[in-house]
């Protein structure tokens, strides 16, 4: 059975993996009815629970989850790579800007 | 109309446990509050590192913490155990509770002759007060005599998934039996603004949890930290939560999407019917203080992670959706919603399974951490110490 990422609303930019997924493996983007969306192609390894990039992701542009941001990329994210701290930050309690 | 089965106390509220508290008013009371209070099954200790040296609101908040304690209507008795030098003074915390509660004493250990004679004095007091709340029964009361605070910690990508999801179905029952609901962890809010906008009754209750939010920010920012450090926490990264508004996002799916009906400052008591506000920390142990303080009779506690915390006067239902979690801290878990995430239960499933759970737990059964032992206690600090 082909490994699963859920994406939670329509204009969301990252889905999370269901479980983990060896970079190279075509990843089904599941809808929260179940329903396979599309095939993206992971191009690194995704744990369990962490966030594949659902198309690509410019430095600077906010990343969507739950129909809202959940920070802003610190570096361009391409469509089926991880989302974590590496290339994710925080937009906000930022006293160290 | 659901009924439960409680202990119907003097005000009209009603318990769901029938506890002895023991209350340290100052640290240095704490070994006799725990040595006391280890004697007696039906009795726990609400030890802490607070009581002396402190001054102005943030005096007042642990006096008015330590009082809700004692008047919670989960407690059917209280023994205050004080230093005798203390700004929180035992006989005017006593007299406080005793206007509420019919059974409470206190002693100073300076009075009674130090360690050993304290103990051995507060030992005897609770012994009576145990026997006497032995012969008390439960009685019916309407579904509506509960507040019920819900809380996460120890989150990852389940939570916002699965788990407080399944709160939030719970909730919508609740508010429909006209039950209070009250949620907190303003720091975890960051980021969700905008759900906050569409859910709040008032828009003015919007406009004051935004400044809650925005105070956190500029006294991160006035002390040059990034809360990176630690919202996320690691374990919160681990489990694939990168940002504080992504897993702030999953902490409001708590409230169902749900009108919210009011907000708190920390432990005020719950006022109006449904859901909620209350300004807390995040910290697990601070905000159960603040609901407990509330009036909580019992609190849901989702966590992906895993992590055992209980609390002294409201018992915690434990829920994971992580199977992990699920299967190593078996003990420590009273909901499995793992079936959520594999897809093989709903979260409407969820919210049924843990409504369930809360009926059961309100009418007697024991929590894991109830059953473990977990009977934490702690107060929270608002101002830095001076003296």
């Amino acid at each position: 059975m082909k490994k699963s990422a859920l994406k939670l609303t329509e204009t969301d930019t990252a889905a999370t993996a269901m479980e983990d997924i060896p970079a190279g493996e075509i990843v089904a983007i599941t809808d929260t009815n179940g329903k396979d969306t599309e095939g993206i192609r992971a191009l690194s390894d995704i744990k369990r629970g962490h966030k594949i990039a659902l198309k690509d992701i410019n430095l600077g542009e906010e990343v969507i989850k739950y129909g809202y941001p959940i920070g802003i990329a610190c570096k361009s994210i391409l469509r089926g790579e991880c989302i974590n701290t590496d290339n994710l930050v925080s937009a906000r309690g930022r006293g160290d800007l | 109309m659901k009924t439960l089965m409680l202990y119907k106390r003097k005000n009209g509220e009603g318990g769901i446990r029938n506890r002895i508290a023991v209350i340290s008013t100052v640290a240095c009371s704490n070994h006799v509050v725990e040595q006391i209070a280890q004697q007696v099954p039906l009795a726990d200790a609400y030890t802490h590192a607070y009581g002396c040296d402190q001054l102005g609101e943030d005096l007042t908040l642990s006096f008015n913490c330590l009082k809700k304690m004692g008047t919670h209507p989960n407690v059917g008795a209280v023994l205050v155990v004080g230093l005798g030098c203390e700004e929180i003074k035992a006989s005017e915390l006593a007299a406080e509770i005793a206007k509420i509660q019919p059974l409470c004493e206190y002693f100073n250990i300076q009075d009674v002759g130090g360690t050993t004679k304290s103990i051995a004095h507060g030992v005897k007091i609770i012994s009576r007060f145990a026997s006497k709340l032995s012969e008390m029964e439960r009685t019916e009361m309407p579904l509506s005599s509960l507040t019920v605070g819900l809380e996460c910690g120890g989150s990852d990508f389940t939570s916002g998934l699965a788990a407080n999801p399944s709160m939030g179905k719970l909730a919508k029952k609740l508010c429909e039996n006209g039950c209070k609901v009250i949620f907190g962890e303003t720091t975890e809010l960051m980021g969700a603004e905008d759900i906050l906008k569409k859910q709040c009754v008032n828009h003015d209750d919007y406009l004051w949890i935004c400044e809650r939010i925005k105070k956190i920010e500029k006294v991160a920012h006035d002390m040059k930290v990034d809360l990176r450090g630690t919202q996320p926490s690691p374990g919160n990264i681990e489990g694939g939560l990168t940002t504080i508004e992504e897993k702030s996002l999953g902490g409001i799916c708590k409230t169902g999407g749900l009108p919210i009906s009011g907000v708190l400052d920390f432990a005020e008591s719950a006022k109006v019917k449904g859901i909620s506000f209350m300004d807390t920390p995040g910290n697990d142990l601070a905000c159960s203080l603040g609901l407990s303080a509330a009036g909580a009779q019992v609190i849901l506690f989702s966590t992906g992670r895993g992590t055992p915390m209980g609390f002294a006067a409201s018992p915690v239902i434990k829920i994971t959706a992580n199977r992990t979690a699920a299967e190593n801290m078996a003990e420590n878990i009273d909901v499995d919603l793992s079936g959520i995430i594999s897809r093989s239960m709903s979260i409407e499933e969820g919210g049924t399974m843990l409504f369930d759970i809360l009926m059961q737990t309100a009418n007697g059964q024991e929590t894991s951490s109830e059953r473990l032992g977990h009977r934490e206690f702690g107060l929270y600090r608002i101002s830095p110490i001076l003296t």
